[in-house]
């Protein structure tokens, strides 16, 4: 008797979007050019109206997302002598999905020579039972600028959060600049204890890097009267970068401490 | 390999100066996050699996034999607190001493020669380790162990802890520290292929903010 042939391995179900978005800035003459304009999937990208020569997108939710199984990208290079601003226009939710297998969310983000980039998402809220892990690279020539302001939402209102880890590294004339990962969420050991979040449920970091740091840079500083509602610390890294990263009670708390340490351009 | 050569790198008697530093403990109990043993436990929990975890890929890799001074790019880049950088600096300047006396050796020479205002201490600590023929994973406990060994120390003092009760915490953690010295060392054994970007980078933003907090305080008994 011969063995009957095992039947095929069943086709891996397409569960999830898979989407890359892509934004490239050039400079053309004294303002910025968008060639490359290119949602996908969830992200809907819209030219908003230039500020300077300084060129404007806004990324819009197509569709909730992410969800488990997603897998989502996006892409954003300025060339040299290019400025560029992306924002989104509402909050980031991590939702479960169909599955609990955990969705990336990974942004690329590169600026050459004398080009600035303005990162300035909306809140990514971490809802229960979800699970994300976001990560953020960023690639900086020597004379390129960045400012990019990130927040993070622990749970909707009164609900725990779900499985979050986001890591963001910086590589300035490729060496490391910044490497930070940070765990929340079931699995992510001590992370609502006294040395990670303490049971504030809204985290934020805004993140400047500017030559011109070099010549003046500054002292660590600290924000917040009152430790229930929330606080921050600016300090300076170890290259003309300042970190302002922020704990607070929730997300009202979590703008008045980050416009305190640094009002948004 | 020379495995006993760990109980002397990791005895809180080693000359390296770690008993004046409380690893963030001394700042959250003067906040009031840490009011008893649950919370110096959990306190520990967060500090092990982030910053112990950093330090532990960090002292892996250097005794591992990778590149002293990319390894300390690499720790700058995960330490993005100023007073933080200073106290690792500092204790690797006192750690470097006391190793150069104990396995005295040609890295650690070529690291003081480099870095004669202090090196960071985890990348101190795994040369030490890679001096006196021990393996990257031994590396790794010393490091990750010291994470919480030094707090528990301090808040024993700070809160008059009953000894016992603080030595149980230590004793909870040890499938966690099993865990992270396996995490960092597996990590280490991937920085050949993947450079310092396999390193583990976790973060604790109360920590980052506590250790400038503490930096600011006059009257402390610790100076970290």
């Amino acid at each position: 008797m011969t063995p009957s042939p095992s039947p095929p391995a069943p086709a891996q179900p397409a569960l999830g979007v898979r989407a890359t978005a892509r934004i490239r800035a050039t400079r053309a003459g004294g303002a910025t050019a968008l060639p490359t304009l290119a949602g996908d999937g969830p992200f809907d990208l819209r030219r908003a109206r230039p500020h300077g020569d300084q060129a404007r997108v806004c990324i819009l939710g197509a569709m909730s997302a992410p969800l488990g199984g997603d897998r989502l990208r996006i892409e954003a290079t300025v060339d040299h002598g290019a400025h560029l601003h992306i924002t989104t226009a509402a909050a980031t939710i991590a939702l479960r999905g169909p599955t609990d297998e955990h969705a990336t969310y990974d942004v690329h983000l590169t600026a050459a020579e004398h080009a600035s980039l303005q990162w300035l998402p909306q809140p990514l809220i971490s809802a229960a039972r979800s699970n994300l892990r976001q990560t953020c690279t960023i690639d900086l020539a020597p004379t390129a600028r960045l400012l990019l302001r990130e927040q993070v939402v622990l749970g909707r209102v009164g609900e725990p959060p779900g499985r979050l880890a986001t890591r963001l590294t910086v590589h300035r004339d490729g060496r490391p600049l910044l490497d930070q990962h940070t765990m929340y969420g079931p699995g992510a050991p001590g992370w609502d204890g006294p040395a990670i979040a303490a049971g504030h449920r809204a985290i934020g970091q805004i993140l400047i890097v500017d030559p011109a740091l070099d010549q003046q840079p500054p002292h660590a500083s600290l924000f917040g009267d009152d430790p229930a509602a929330g606080q921050a610390v600016l300090t300076p890294l170890a290259g003309p970068a300042v970190l302002i990263t922020a704990l607070a009670s929730d997300t009202l708390h979590l703008h008045r401490l980050l416009n305190a340490a640094r009002p948004l351009p | 390999m020379n495995r006993a050569a760990l109980l002397v790198l990791a005895d809180g008697r080693f000359p390296a100066g770690g008993h004046a530093h409380s690893g963030g403990a001394e700042e959250a109990v003067t906040a009031g996050r840490v009011r008893d043993v649950a919370g110096l436990e959990e306190f520990c929990r967060g500090r092990l699996h982030t910053s112990g975890l950093v330090a532990a890929g960090l002292a892996a890799a250097a005794a591992a034999g990778y590149e002293p001074l990319l390894l300390e790019e690499a720790a700058d880049a995960r330490t993005a607190s100023p007073a933080l950088r200073h106290t690792s600096r500092r204790l690797g300047r006192q750690l470097l001493r006391a190793a150069r006396s104990a396995w005295p050796c040609a890295e650690l020479e070529a690291l003081a020669a480099a870095r004669p205002r202090g090196a960071h201490q985890p990348v101190v600590l795994g040369l030490a380790a890679r001096c006196a023929g021990l393996m990257p994973l031994d590396a790794a406990y010393a490091a990750a162990y010291e994470s919480i060994g030094g707090p528990v120390t301090a808040t024993v003092r700070l809160l008059r802890l009953d000894p016992f009760d603080a030595t149980a915490v230590l004793a909870r953690l040890a499938a966690d520290l099993d865990h992270v010295a396996a995490a960092a060392a597996e990590a280490a054994q991937r920085i050949h292929a993947d450079g310092p970007a396999a390193l583990p980078a976790g973060s604790a933003p109360l920590l980052d903010i506590a250790a400038e907090q503490h930096a600011t305080r006059a009257a402390r008994l610790f100076a970290s």
